[in-house]
């Protein structure tokens, strides 16, 4: 048996890996959205300069990556392992930024979940001491998802109520040894679950069950109740996901409070006309390394939850009418 | 042509396609295969062309006009021509709305850019 | 095999569920944006069709084609600009579902794949919407005829 493992699917990080740093960058939208004055890089074009988008979101990834070694005074030579990924085929964004900063890169696929799962596998490499220093970075961009898995972008169709919008944005978290920030102390790690959803446009309500296995699993394994939390914050429901959780959640005798909340609701306004809010890599990782750090470091929030999902859909899966399969995996964030 | 009846059959042909899209998850795609098959058939049938009578380019300018003047062109030439007017007649009716298209679509691409959408 | 029973059940109990929870599209406000957006295109191709009889002399056949042309020119020029993805955010089928539509749906993925070069990218794309349309259209037709020339002779 594992000595570091509790119960159905939750880690305990014994040494408790340090956020050393977090930094994000987004889009034109996103820096108009109710949390655009905590994003360390607002673009006002998000081509940003290169010839094509999935440049720009690999650009994008690069620079989150850098300007996080930045904050804590590193180099690029200074961390030991890169891990991360993205939401385009072959996670090329992640790839190809990998291949410009060079530092040893693992990439990861979870979809929109891949932020916490980047956090989850960089949290072991320094629990375990493969590393010192790792960082952790995710991204995802609009217009480059929207003619991956949706449509062309000047194609005169209309959004169903239930859709939601790729956040364009990356976030990079730096993950040490030591120091004094917040601890990553626990994390739980995710059961794919499919309950039979196929609408592409309507991620959240595919994702939902996902969260609440996840959720879960997680307060049973450690025999905690949600308001133990500060904040339990999900990726990127949207509108319709989180309300599908708080209900499905109830069913299993758990009450979500006031503390719950999601980042696809959190990063734009209602007059943004987004519909169900926001989703991709980007907006939780976007969300988790500015804003909810910030709070973190003002000691506003001490205990903190983390569930980033995924929609494990693909183009030809969708157009194959195959359903579509989610994964949550959560972490604890916790000040001392 | 009453303007009246091209408005009134136009908009009405545009509200079926709306409903699909509302009431089902068609995708645009779909929407406007399923126009143009039902234009063929309907003009086959010979529903489609009281309605070009009465409305004119409201019934011509919704993709089941396009439907209709290929399943015109097709019957007519296999009177004149048989099996080969078959072939050959329902693309050459409606040879000027796809040549254009290709050609204005082409054009578009080359001189445009895409644009974000805010 | 049970819980697979179970598990479908489940399923449908969840989609049953996200089905009534769903927020619904405004089907009234939609219908009428779409019968005014289509209303009006097609208003615009009869004085096009009114034009060219009139003042071309031209005959019906010629005229229709002269119509279709002169729309699907404004539809790609429109798409081109950046103009016709808002008209159909608003008026939906409305502007999917007249010719100009059809223009939109072989400029926009045309325009979006340039990157990917000017054959495998516009070549090609320019008809992932409109290649079906023309599919189905012309096969159709091409059955039409032939049962016409087979029947009804």
């Amino acid at each position: 048996m594992a000595f570091n493992r509790i119960g159905f699917s939750t880690l305990k990080y014994l040494n408790m890996p340090n956020i050393t740093s977090g930094a994000a960058i987004v889009g034109p939208v996103e820096g108009k959205g109710p949390l655009g004055k905590y994003f360390d890089i607002v673009l006002d074009d998000d081509l940003w300069g290169e010839k094509s988008w999935e440049k720009a979101e690999s650009k994008m990834f690069e620079t989150a990556v850098k300007l996080t070694l930045e904050k804590a005074n590193k180099k690029a030579t200074d961390v030991q392992m890169l891990v991360g990924g993205d939401l385009l085929n072959q996670i090329i964004s992640a790839n190809f930024a990998a291949r410009t900063l060079q530092i040893p890169f693992l990439g990861l696929f979870g979809a929109c979940s891949t932020m916490a799962e980047s956090l989850l596998v960089g949290s072991m490499i320094v629990d375990g001491g493969y590393a010192d220093d790792v960082v952790c970075a995710t991204c995802s961009h609009f217009s480059t998802a929207e003619r991956q898995f949706r449509f062309p972008l000047e194609l005169g169709s209309q959004k169903s109520p239930t859709a939601q919008r790729t956040v364009t944005g990356a976030g990079a978290t730096l993950l040490s040894k030591t120091g004094n920030g917040p601890k990553i102390k626990y994390g739980t790690v995710g059961t794919v679950i499919d309950l039979g959803i196929k609408d592409a446009g309507n991620m959240g309500a595919a994702m939902a069950p996902a969260a609440v296995h996840t959720i879960t699993a997680h307060l049973r394994d450690l025999n905690r109740t949600p308001d133990e939390y500060d904040l339990i914050v999900t990726g990127d429901l949207g509108a319709l996901g989180s309300d599908i959780v708080r209900d499905l959640i109830k069913e299993q005798g758990i009450t979500l409070g006031s503390n719950y909340t999601d980042c696809g609701c959190e990063i734009f306004s209602k007059e943004q006309d987004t519909h169900c809010g926001g989703s991709g890599c980007g907006c939780s990782a976007s969300v988790l390394n500015t804003f909810i750090l910030k709070r973190m470091r003002e000691g506003v929030l001490k205990k903190v939850l983390f569930v980033a999902t995924g929609a494990l859909l693909s183009p030809t899966s969708s157009q194959q009418g195959e359903s579509i399969p989610g994964v949550a995996h959560a972490l604890t964030i916790e000040c001392d | 042509m009453n303007y009246f009846n091209v408005f009134l059959i136009g908009g009405a042909i545009c509200v079926v396609g709306q409903i699909l899209i509302d009431k089902t998850t068609l995708t645009s795609a779909r929407i406007l295969v399923i126009f143009v098959t039902a234009g063929v058939i309907l003009s086959a049938l010979g529903l489609y062309k009281p309605l070009v009578d009465f409305a004119g380019a409201g019934a011509t300018v919704p993709l089941t006009g396009f439907g209709h003047s290929l399943a015109q062109g097709a019957i007519e030439a296999a009177k004149s021509s048989g099996v080969l007017g078959a072939f050959t007649g329902g693309t050459k009716a409606a040879a000027g709305g796809i040549a254009a298209a290709i050609f204005f679509g082409y054009l578009n691409a080359v001189l445009f850019n895409p644009k974000t959408k805010k | 095999m049970n819980s697979n029973i179970g598990q479908k059940e489940k399923q449908k109990e969840y989609q049953k569920y996200v089905q009534q929870k769903m927020p619904k599209s405004h089907i009234v406000t939609n219908c009428a944006k779409a019968f005014v957006g289509g209303g009006l295109i097609c208003m615009l191709g009869q004085a096009i069709s009114d034009f060219a009889t009139n003042y071309y002399q031209l005959a019906k056949p010629d005229a229709a084609s002269f119509t279709a042309i002169v729309l699907v020119f404004l539809g790609a020029t429109l798409t081109g600009l950046g103009v016709y993805d808002d008209l159909g955010k608003f008026f939906g089928a409305g502007t999917i579902v007249p010719i100009t539509g059809f223009a939109n749906s072989i400029v926009s993925p045309a325009m979006e794949f340039k990157r990917e070069g000017y054959v495998l990218g516009i070549g090609a794309k320019l008809f992932i919407i409109a290649g079906p349309v023309l599919v189905y259209g012309i096969s159709s037709s091409i059955l039409v005829g032939l049962i016409s020339y087979m029947f009804v002779r």
